[in-house]
């Protein structure tokens, strides 16, 4: 039993509706009890969908329990099929129709039916959303392919020269209540077409089980979201032989190494290699002057494995911060963030529990956070700046605008998003050069005027601390004073340096010339 | 009885599940945590429900089952009672905790009592552990409330001093205006079930006249009968008229004259209806379509035709409760139509044969039925406003005139919604 009090993904089922409601042409007939209905306003609500949800759910209750509920469950395929009529039929359970044991997959298919039937068994006690997502997207796509495999020859990535055409491969990966993928898939979709590579289809988002079938059309797949496609795109390589990428396209190198790695799966030559690094305005931007201030920013990342390992990139390479923290939650690629924050000297934080992460937030004093919603809310009570990089999905992350995370326009709207939040270099010059005047209030930031109290609390409270620290040192008075003048989004780790460098030197109070020791000690 | 038309409809269903009611219920009791004992699904719901992210630690959480507590259950109980001790140690002011059965729970028989029972051995004197279900094949959204309402009764004394229990979930402000109305009318000694904290639970006894504020309670008045109370016979306080008939059975009660009660609450009637006039201008005519949730629907349905002369369509209700909403069926037009039960797929199809001017329904149908051009009012929005009483009728009409109102600003008809 594990104690949740916010979980960052659903159940594995939530997972499957995703991928049913991001397609056309399916239904999903889903054993759970009244109340799993919830999961539809995730769609109309979060997303604004203006459908519901392609989903019928058998709502048994207490009292069938004793009867049958095998016979619920064919009740409602058999008039979930006639209303719907739909060309592929998903069929699964909830957590508690798990234990039950009523087998609706086996079931519906000793009905009768003509069209495809997929079994889902997606184990809601061990697993979640974002699995339960992949599962269903594999499983759907095997049950559509499976009778290709054998009269099929492998797929040669260079098929497009023999058949005299432009280069075709599939977007696989996109799906609602994934982190813009909305407009991921027009701005990667844009990119390849200015290289001269078709796309064959984009699924889940947008393909009905036609297209799926269709998927051997292509020469590679292009795997956009492991989280959800690389199970797909592996037996899709398995047993079609066709190839998939493995860079996510998020940044300005990544997106250009994506753009590398397309072409030479393909053998399709690269002739604008010049041209690339000047499609986003992000690395002028951030060479330009008023950046030199982004320099060594302390960032703090959590997120989705994709968007967390991508950001971590972006943020040391491309921008010049330093990467103070780096997890995710996606714990099917924790060996993958772990790597990442290897080569980036830091430990890497493989949790569902936010508590931890707003502690190890805490603990790195960041200077910028990029995760979730909920880091946004934690970052929001310490008062750091942050910006949302990741799933799980709030309206907020559905804009209007055009907004993707991907290549040459998604580099420029991680530029504005991160930047904007942290106060303009300018901005900053002259804040610190004012801070002393009785004008000033500590704290003070001007997009964040809102949260100033929060943040002066959050310091009082650090502050009535410091005068006995938990090992007995004693903070004097020019030492207090002093450590009021170090900007207060670092001042928690000057606090902790300086402590930690008089246990060390066995130096009982701390003055101002202590804190200037410690300073010039870890520098 | 009016010639109400009763219909029974099973099928499947667009409600919530009974642990929702989490949602009000520890906002109203800041000393009580709430432990759903399920799984992934009934977190999720929860936080979905909420329809926010958590800006402080909640006082909500779920222990979730795994795999290897499905194996056995002595393994389930021992690995409840960890969880409970770790909560217990990370929130020391925690003064009850409900353990809350689930779907999943109540499959696998996790006899969430026996737990309750020996936790409180431990704990006495400090934790109060109260067990109650809400899973979702027993219970209905607002029936959640009734079920942490019943497993607080065998903790209240008794005492036969005479007072007015108000029983059911109410804002806080609401709440205030009533007690100084029932003191204004001369009822002196008046509580409120929920209390504000968990551990100030009002004593019941012969004396004890208990006014419903909400029309989802069913075990719980049984439980508050079989304890001795006279419960008050009474539409709900929803609009001026139900609210007018509310203070006048509680003033019978009392043997406070109707003359007395009228004469305090005439100018808030007075005032209420002045408020009231222009959301009736918006609804006065227009069809209403009530989809079954919240348990509300019948009071809401008699508010919205008597006071504001719309036109009920359908009258959908989760379940149905014909003795405890007999005054409030009399009041509804003849030939009024209630649904009880759901087969959200007929009900949709009715819906849309029937073009309705407003449907009341939940979250997960709104935009798909604003897509087709209907407009909605999601009923969720229900239980967390302030709409009982007099003084709150305008804001109530309000609720339903809003959506109307903004359909006639946004006048483009054939939207893509994607």
């Amino acid at each position: 039993m594990e104690l949740t009090l916010w979980t960052y993904e659903g159940p594995p089922h939530v997972g499957a509706m995703r991928i049913a409601s991001s397609m056309k042409d399916i239904h999903y007939v889903l054993h759970a009890p009244q109340g799993d209905t919830y999961a539809d306003l995730l769609f109309t609500m979060i997303e604004r969908r203006g459908q519901r949800p392609p989903v019928t759910y058998t709502t048994f209750q207490a009292r069938d329990l004793g009867g049958d509920t095998a016979e619920l469950v064919k009740k409602n395929i058999k008039e979930a099929v006639e209303r719907f009529k739909p060309k592929t039929l998903l069929v699964g359970e909830s957590c508690t129709a798990e234990l039950i044991q009523d087998q609706p997959g086996a079931l519906a298919k000793g009905m009768g039916f003509d069209m495809p039937i997929v079994n889902l068994e997606l184990p809601a006690y061990s697993k979640k959303e974002n699995w339960g997502a992949s599962e269903t997207f594999y499983q759907l796509t095997r049950t559509l392919l499976k009778e290709k495999v054998s009269s099929s020859e492998k797929i040669s990535p260079l098929r497009w020269k023999e058949l005299g055409r432009r280069p075709k491969v599939n977007i696989l990966g996109p799906s609602l209540l994934g982190f813009r993928c909305r407009d991921d898939v027009i701005e990667i979709q844009r990119i390849l077409s200015e290289q001269g590579i078709d796309t064959n289809v984009v699924a889940p988002l947008g393909a009905s089980p036609d297209d799926i079938e269709r998927l051997i059309d292509a020469e590679v797949n292009i795997c956009l979201y492991q989280e959800i496609a690389e199970a797909s795109c592996e037996w899709l390589r398995r047993n079609f032989g066709m190839e998939y990428t493995n860079t996510i396209p998020i940044g300005i190198k990544n997106t250009i190494e994506f753009i590398n790695e397309v072409h030479n799966k393909l053998d399709l030559p690269l002739t604008n290699k010049e041209e690339l690094e000047n499609k986003s305005k992000l690395p002028w931007y951030s060479k330009s002057v008023d950046s030199n201030y982004l320099t060594g920013k302390r960032v703090f990342i959590f997120g989705d494995g994709t968007h967390a390992i991508a950001a971590a990139k972006i943020a040391k390479e491309e921008l010049g911060f330093e990467v103070v923290g780096l997890g995710t939650y996606s714990r099917e690629m924790a060996r993958q963030v772990r790597a990442t924050a290897k080569d980036l000297n830091v430990e890497a934080l493989i949790t569902n529990n936010y508590l931890e992460v707003e502690d190890a937030m805490k603990k790195a004093a960041p200077e910028l956070v990029l995760g979730t919603q909920m880091e946004r809310h934690s970052a929001k009570r310490l008062g750091i700046p942050c910006s949302v990089i990741s799933t799980p999905m709030h309206v907020q992350d559905v804009p209007a605008r055009y907004s993707p995370q991907m290549g040459w326009e998604g580099a420029n709207v991680i530029f504005d998003d991160w930047v904007h939040p942290l106060m303009m270099g300018l901005e900053e010059h002259l804040i610190d050069m004012f801070k002393h005047d009785f004008e000033f209030v500590d704290g003070h930031q001007s997009h964040l005027g809102h949260t100033a109290t929060q943040t002066k609390d959050f310091l009082n409270s650090d502050e009535k601390k410091e005068k006995n620290s938990k090992e007995g040192i004693i903070w004097t008075e020019s030492g207090r004073a002093e450590l009021t003048k170090v900007p207060f989004f670092v001042r928690g780790k000057v606090k902790t340096n300086t402590e930690k460098y008089a246990i060390l030197r066995g130096i009982p109070e701390i003055s101002d010339e202590t804190l200037y020791d410690a300073k010039a000690y870890f520098s | 009885m009016s010639k109400v038309e009763f219909n029974k409809e099973t099928g499947p269903r667009e409600v919530f599940c009974g642990l929702t009611s989490i949602v009000w219920l520890h906002r109203r009791m800041p000393d009580a945590f709430f432990l759903v004992v399920g799984s992934r699904t009934c977190a999720h719901l929860i936080q979905s429900a909420a329809g926010v992210m958590i800006f402080a630690e909640p006082r909500f959480g779920t222990a979730i089952l795994e795999e290897k507590d499905l194996a056995g259950l002595a393994d389930a109980h021992e690995e409840l009672d960890r969880v409970v001790n770790d909560l217990i140690a990370r929130r020391p002011e925690i003064k009850t905790l409900f353990l809350v059965g689930s779907c999943p729970s109540e499959v696998i028989k996790l006899d969430l009592a026996t737990v309750a029972e020996k936790l409180n051995k431990r704990f006495f004197g400090q934790v109060r552990f109260v067990n109650y279900s809400g899973s979702g094949i027993e219970t209905t959204f607002t029936q959640g409330e009734d079920g942490a309402l019943k497993a607080l009764i065998p903790l209240m004394e008794s005492s036969n001093e005479e007072k007015l229990l108000l029983v059911g979930t109410l804002a806080n402000n609401v709440e205030d205006r009533f007690k100084k109305i029932f003191t204004n009318l001369g009822i002196s000694n008046i509580e409120s079930f929920p209390p504000r904290q968990s551990t100030e639970l009002p004593k019941i006894g012969k004396n004890t006249k208990v006014l419903l504020t909400q029309p989802y309670l069913s075990d719980t008045v049984r439980d508050l009968k079989h304890r001795g109370c006279e419960i008050i016979s009474a539409p709900f306080p929803l609009g001026i008229e139900g609210s007018t008939k509310w203070f006048l059975a509680a003033a019978k009660a009392f043997k406070i004259s109707e003359l007395k009660v009228h004469e305090i609450i005439s100018p808030l009637i007075n005032r209420a209806k002045l408020a009231l006039d222009s959301h009736k201008e918006i609804l006065k005519g227009k069809r209403l379509f009530l989809l079954p949730e919240s348990q509300l629907e019948i009071s809401l349905a008699r508010f919205l035709h008597n006071e504001c002369e719309m036109d009920l369509i359908e009258v959908g209700t989760p379940y149905l409760n014909k003795d405890l909403m007999k005054e409030e069926i009399n009041l509804l037009p003849e030939n009024t139509k209630i649904v009880e039960g759901q087969h959200v797929e007929k009900q949709l199809d009715r819906v849309r044969e029937t073009s309705p001017d407003l449907v009341v329904c939940g979250m997960g149908l709104a935009n798909p039925l604003e897509a087709e051009g209907i407009s909605t009012k999601w009923s969720i929005e229900m239980v967390f406003s302030p709409i009982h009483g007099i003084d709150q009728a305008a804001d109530l009409a309000g609720l339903f005139s809003k959506p109307l109102k903004r359909n006639q600003i946004l006048t483009s008809k054939s939207l893509v919604t994607h």
